[in-house]
């Protein structure tokens, strides 16, 4: 049993009810799922916890060909075929030709790991479904040398979803849910805080308000996210801007310097430029 | 004291299953919860809620049942999602009301109104903890339409105890209940699938490796096969603008379901009916037209053709050159529909409306009637059906 409670750490800035949900994952030893906005720091969030209990941390990133299977071994035949061929001694333990997955990997840490599986919504809509067995009772079958693999601790497991694919009940049920909101201004003035402590505070106060300004324009495509906030924040600093050529009040100056950073494609730029213009005219009026 | 909390959330309309309550009660025993209500309150939520967009319902659900107030629970389960409102309101009301409330600053504006017209009673009705009803403050009164408890609890609930993380409710903008999720669609598609081998040889073929080996007097031969891919081919053409407004959203999800679903789909745009163009984009759409026959010309008959719309339109517009309200069409949509079809056998037509006022629809028959019959309603059922008829 953990006595550790994950509370954030120097660098990840972790709610309430977020800490509530990993801290029940941990204590029960069950998958948490972590789903919200892109750019919210769901990734992170496992580095986070593997770093703040000191556990060792297994990432396995998700694409839309990954196999269930994948993640706890293959068996490489070909290469066993080939050595037969050559009369390699190895041929003829079948061990030598199984590779073990990130699964594995986990189960076989002597300390509890953290288990990162990025992502799982790009895979197959089968492909939750194929692992209930494994994450529940964390151990599998390996048909080739018909060995049971079991996990020597539970690892923690830390699935993330950008919600490009519904996930089927059975898996839900087996999990902790998270959804990770977009944080309210004095969260992100903790966040940024983490990541920029020298910051001057009437820079990041009008940075953040010229931030919510843009996330709160009806019809964008993509809004600007945490992350997005953080980089743009950087390029500021980097650039030197002074904290009153944010302020929108100066007409000329309306669009807020360096919005590439927050709005990463051109309907939007368009958009946005379109809607300050016609709130310039209407101010002018 | 839980079990009636999860009969409460199941009579709610969640589906918080035994195995999630025992996960609960388990974390609970392990003391992860401490002994506040607030923790208590996320910890629950991490444990039976499993999508955002139940949040809401269950931040009500749990207020009602840990405030005590059993009696405000039959209010909240009949209260309806806006989306849903919205839909029925839309579906409600004819062409002149909804006209008459386009000309009251549209359906926001008609809400908003609502709205701070019940906050005026709540204000009256100070100190009582009831929940109000709407019997003659809805300005749907005129139309045959009364919202009866819609949003008039959330008013309440949040004037009066605004400060509970369950009552800000801040997960309210997510609660949709859609009938038709992404997942449903994907799973419908997915039936269209049908796999073939294309492309490079990088599968290690063992069967016919091991044939061809002992074949080769134990010499190794080594046989490679493709790796399975999803071939079939969609045209996707959907119906965009006027009368089709209403349906956009599902019409998007179907859209984003069947992306991630097929390796050669294309998509097109028409607007109420095909004529000889469809574009691609829609802010362009006068812009960038391509010709019908090109399409057909492009991609093989071995394409299985999908329309989307609702097929609702004046019938002169189906038969008649320069029938169609956008521009002068040299021939009638029906010549263009047939020859569609006669290059695409494989071809259905999706329908949002509700099947039972396909009937009453001229347009709507004449429309089936040129697609031989092959025409469903966009829910799960029809969509089977329809899937299976284009196999």
């Amino acid at each position: 049993m953990n006595d550790k409670k994950f509370t954030g750490t120097n660098s990840y800035i972790a709610t309430d009810d977020l800490m509530m949900a990993v801290n029940a994952a941990v204590t029960l030893e069950r998958p948490i799922l972590i789903k919200g906005e892109p750019g919210t720091g769901k990734t992170q969030l496992a580095i986070e916890v593997a770093s703040a209990l000191g556990r060792p941390l297994h990432e396995w990133h998700i694409k839309s060909t990954t196999k269930a299977q994948q993640g706890l071994y293959d068996y490489d035949a070909v290469a066993r075929l080939r050595d037969s061929q050559l009369g390699d001694d190895r041929v003829h333990d079948i061990a030598n030709y199984i590779v073990k997955g990130k699964i594995w990997e986990a189960f076989a840490s002597d300390d509890q790991p953290v288990l990162l599986i990025d992502e799982i919504d790009k895979a197959d809509i089968e492909f939750p479904n194929d692992l209930l067995q494994e994450l529940d009772r964390m151990e599998f079958f390996v048909y080739e040398t018909k060995e049971l693999v079991k996990a020597r601790n539970r690892p923690i497991v830390v699935i993330t979803s950008n919600n490009e694919k519904e996930l089927p009940d059975a898996f839900l049920r087996r999990c902790f849910f998270h959804y990770i909101k977009f944080p309210d201004k004095g969260t992100m003035e903790k966040i940024v805080d983490v990541h920029y402590p020298g910051l001057k505070k009437t820079l990041l106060k009008e940075a953040l308000e010229a931030f919510y300004k843009v996330r709160d324009v009806p019809g964008l495509k993509k809004k600007p996210s945490t992350s997005e906030l953080l980089d743009w924040i950087k390029l500021l600093v980097a650039e030197d801007i002074p904290a009153e050529a944010l302020r929108a009040e100066d007409s000329r100056k309306a669009i807020p310097p360096l919005h590439g950073a927050l709005l990463k494609n051109e309907q939007d730029v368009h958009l946005f430029e379109q809607l300050v213009f016609l709130d310039r005219r209407t101010n002018n009026r | 004291m839980l079990t009636k909390f999860f009969f409460m959330l199941r009579e709610g309309g969640m589906k918080p299953s035994i195995t999630e309550l025992l996960m609960l009660l388990e974390a609970m025993k392990a003391g992860v919860a401490g002994h506040s209500v607030d923790d208590f309150y996320f910890l629950s939520r991490a444990c039976l809620v499993k999508d955002e967009s139940q949040f809401d319902r269950f931040d009500k659900i749990f207020a009602a049942h840990f405030q005590g107030i059993e009696e405000a629970f039959n209010a909240l389960v009949g209260e309806v999602p806006d989306e849903w409102l919205r839909k029925q309101a839309e579906l409600l009301l004819s062409e002149e009301e909804r006209a008459q409330i386009e000309a009251m600053g549209g359906f926001e504006a008609l809400m908003e109104a609502l709205r701070e017209r019940l906050d005026e009673q709540e204000g009256r009705h100070e100190g009582g903890n009831k929940w109000i009803g709407t019997a003659g403050t809805s300005p749907f009164g005129a139309n045959g339409y009364n919202p009866e408890g819609v949003r008039i609890g959330q008013q309440g609930s949040r004037h009066r105890r605004a400060t509970k993380v369950w009552d800000r409710r801040e997960f309210r903008n997510l609660d949709d209940s859609v009938e038709l999720g992404t997942r449903n669609i994907k799973i419908a598609l997915r039936k269209l699938r049908k796999f073939a081998r294309e492309g490079a040889a990088d599968l290690l073929d063992l069967d016919d490796t091991i044939d061809k080996t002992a074949r080769n007097a134990g010499l190794l031969d080594i046989r490679m096969v493709p790796e399975r891919h999803n071939a079939i081919k969609v045209l996707l053409c959907l119906d965009i603008g006027g009368s089709m407004d209403d349906h956009v959203r599902i019409c998007e999800e179907l859209f984003s379901a069947s992306r991630t679903e097929f390796k050669h789909l294309e998509y097109f745009y028409f607007h109420n009916f095909i004529y000889e163009s469809l574009w691609k984009d829609n802010r362009r759409r006068h812009a960038e037209r391509i010709p019908t026959s090109e399409i057909t010309h492009k991609y093989g008959p071995d394409y299985k053709l999908i329309f989307v719309g609702d097929a609702t339109m004046s019938p002169y517009e189906i038969v008649y050159a320069g029938g169609s309200v956008e521009h002068w069409n040299e021939e009638p949509g029906a010549i263009w529909i047939k020859r569609l079809l006669s290059a695409y056998p494989k071809a259905i037509w999706l329908n949002p409306e509700p099947e039972q006022r396909w009937e009453y629809t001229p347009s709507v028959k004449l429309t089936r009637e040129l697609m031989e019959d092959r025409m469903f309603p966009l829910t799960l059922r029809g969509l089977d059906a329809g899937i299976k008829s284009l196999h």
